[in-house]
């Protein structure tokens, strides 16, 4: 059981990576202080907490840093072992969630950013992949979920793959914006459609997703940002 | 009650190594099968049907893939069977699985770039790994091991690597030793233990396996 309590996180309101951990918190009912770094001018506490890296998010606990947001997801669930699971206790439930969580964050993750960083031929080639992708996670997740797409009641508990999606694909309608693509499509995959709907009516996740506007802003910038780097 | 427990692998693969040392360190028989991996075997396609890759834990049929993944599984299913993998307390268990990840984003593809390219940018490459290398010393400090006096979670996950070391001082005409030396004193007293020494391949062989590689991707 964790004492005295002092919890912050390190991270930005933009990067999905911070908002899982910021949502795994919230759903544990965690109080902690939200540390905005500017990426382009990082505090010196982020560089101590994480020198390895040098990135968000980084959780500090009682003065002990964490970094890596699948493994901060794990120490939360670990440390404080009253409120929502985030992880079933059954090994192999556990290794499939671990393995679908991972493949959100690197494989669909990186597919993602190049489909926003990219155009012309190079982002139809990663729109492509974008969507087989999508394909091969929808039927993998159907053996997590026999009976459906999982139904989120209003009690906010989020498992740590609800969490990891939600903050990958829960402002799936602000790339769909920005880029003019449908990325989840009901038809194509209903599972995932169904989900994030219900995901992203939740009061916890509502909550702490920033107005559209925003989001549409500044996914707009790191775009134009990045083809202008290219084309340099 | 029966468990049947199989492993598909590939010899030379560091990361189909990690699980197997792991079995062994936890007592568990298994069935190890070795995959040709340019003729996959059905079996390996149907278990890990989205990165067709080694290596693949089944248990009682279910598959579990990824090195990492399968080393926490084969910890959590078998938690009463041999020593703990991962420590105890939170803190240091988030610590182990940092490191792991640090070890997975960086070393292989450093390794890597040493036997595939030439010159300037093996000259990089070298330099690149011989970091990665000395912050993993770093961290390891004047522990036994990672894990402090038990081999653990993060010793398993890099010790596979070692075999692979005669190859990239080869082919890059350096000594890891000589920039690294209490890291070689580890992975060397991590060779003494039975599940890492039956697991590692002969270096040599790795060295001649990669030299065919090379060939192979036409790095002249």
């Amino acid at each position: 059981m964790a004492e005295e309590n002092v919890v912050s996180l390190h991270g930005t309101w933009a990067s999905p990576f911070s908002k899982c951990v910021e949502l795994a918190l919230k759903t544990k009912g965690i109080p902690f202080e939200f540390v905005e770094e500017d990426l382009r001018n990082k505090s010196p506490s982020l560089l101590k907490y994480n020198p390895v890296h040098k990135k968000v998010p980084v959780l500090v606990h009682n003065g002990k840093p964490i970094a890596e947001s699948l493994v901060i997801l794990e120490y939360i669930d670990e440390t404080w072992k009253t409120g929502p699971k985030l992880l079933l206790e059954d090994p192999y439930k556990r290794a499939q969630v671990r393995f679908w969580a991972g493949y959100l964050q690197q494989h669909l993750f990186v597919t993602m950013s190049l489909v926003c960083k990219s155009d012309g031929e190079v982002q139809e080639k990663a729109i492509k992949e974008l969507f087989e992708k999508l394909k091969t996670f929808e039927e993998g997740i159907k053996d997590l979920f026999p009976d459906g797409a999982p139904s989120i009641d209003c009690s906010n508990n989020l498992g740590l793959l609800d969490i990891v999606l939600c903050s990958q694909f829960g402002p799936h309608k602000v790339q769909e914006e920005v880029l003019g693509i449908t990325t989840i499509d009901p038809e194509k995959n209903p599972l995932l459609f169904t989900w994030l709907k219900s995901l992203n009516e939740l009061p916890l996740v509502k909550e702490l997703t920033p107005p559209h506007e925003k989001l549409v802003a500044v996914l707009h910038f790191f775009r134009n940002y990045a083809l202008k780097s290219s084309a340099a | 009650m029966a468990e049947e427990v199989v492993l598909l692998g590939f010899w030379s693969s560091m990361f189909a190594m990690r699980p197997r040392v792991a079995l062994a360190e936890k007592g568990v028989e298994y069935e190890y099968r070795e995959e040709d991996l340019p003729n996959k075997t059905s079996l390996l396609l149907e278990m890990n049907p989205i990165h067709k890759k080694v290596p693949v834990l089944i248990h009682n049929g279910k598959p579990v893939c990824e090195s990492v993944n399968i080393v926490q599984y084969i910890d959590e299913a078998w938690k009463d069977k041999g020593p703990t993998l991962l420590p105890s307390d939170p803190y240091e268990r988030a610590q182990a699985r940092f490191w792991v990840d640090y070890i997975d984003k960086k070393l292989y593809e450093a390794g890597k770039s040493i036997w595939s390219t030439k010159g300037e940018e093996q000259e990089a490459a070298k330099k690149v790994f011989l970091e990665i290398l000395k912050l993993l010393e770093g961290e390891l400090g004047d522990k036994t091991y990672f894990g402090g006096v038990s081999f653990g979670f993060v010793d398993i996950n890099l010790v596979t690597f070692y075999c692979w070391f005669y190859t990239y001082e080869t082919i890059g005409n350096f000594s890891i030793e000589a920039e690294c030396p209490k890291l070689i004193a580890w992975f060397e007293k991590c060779m003494l233990k039975e599940s890492v020494s039956k697991t590692l391949p002969d270096p040599k062989k790795v060295y001649e396996f990669c030299l065919f590689l090379q060939k192979y991707y036409g790095v002249a």
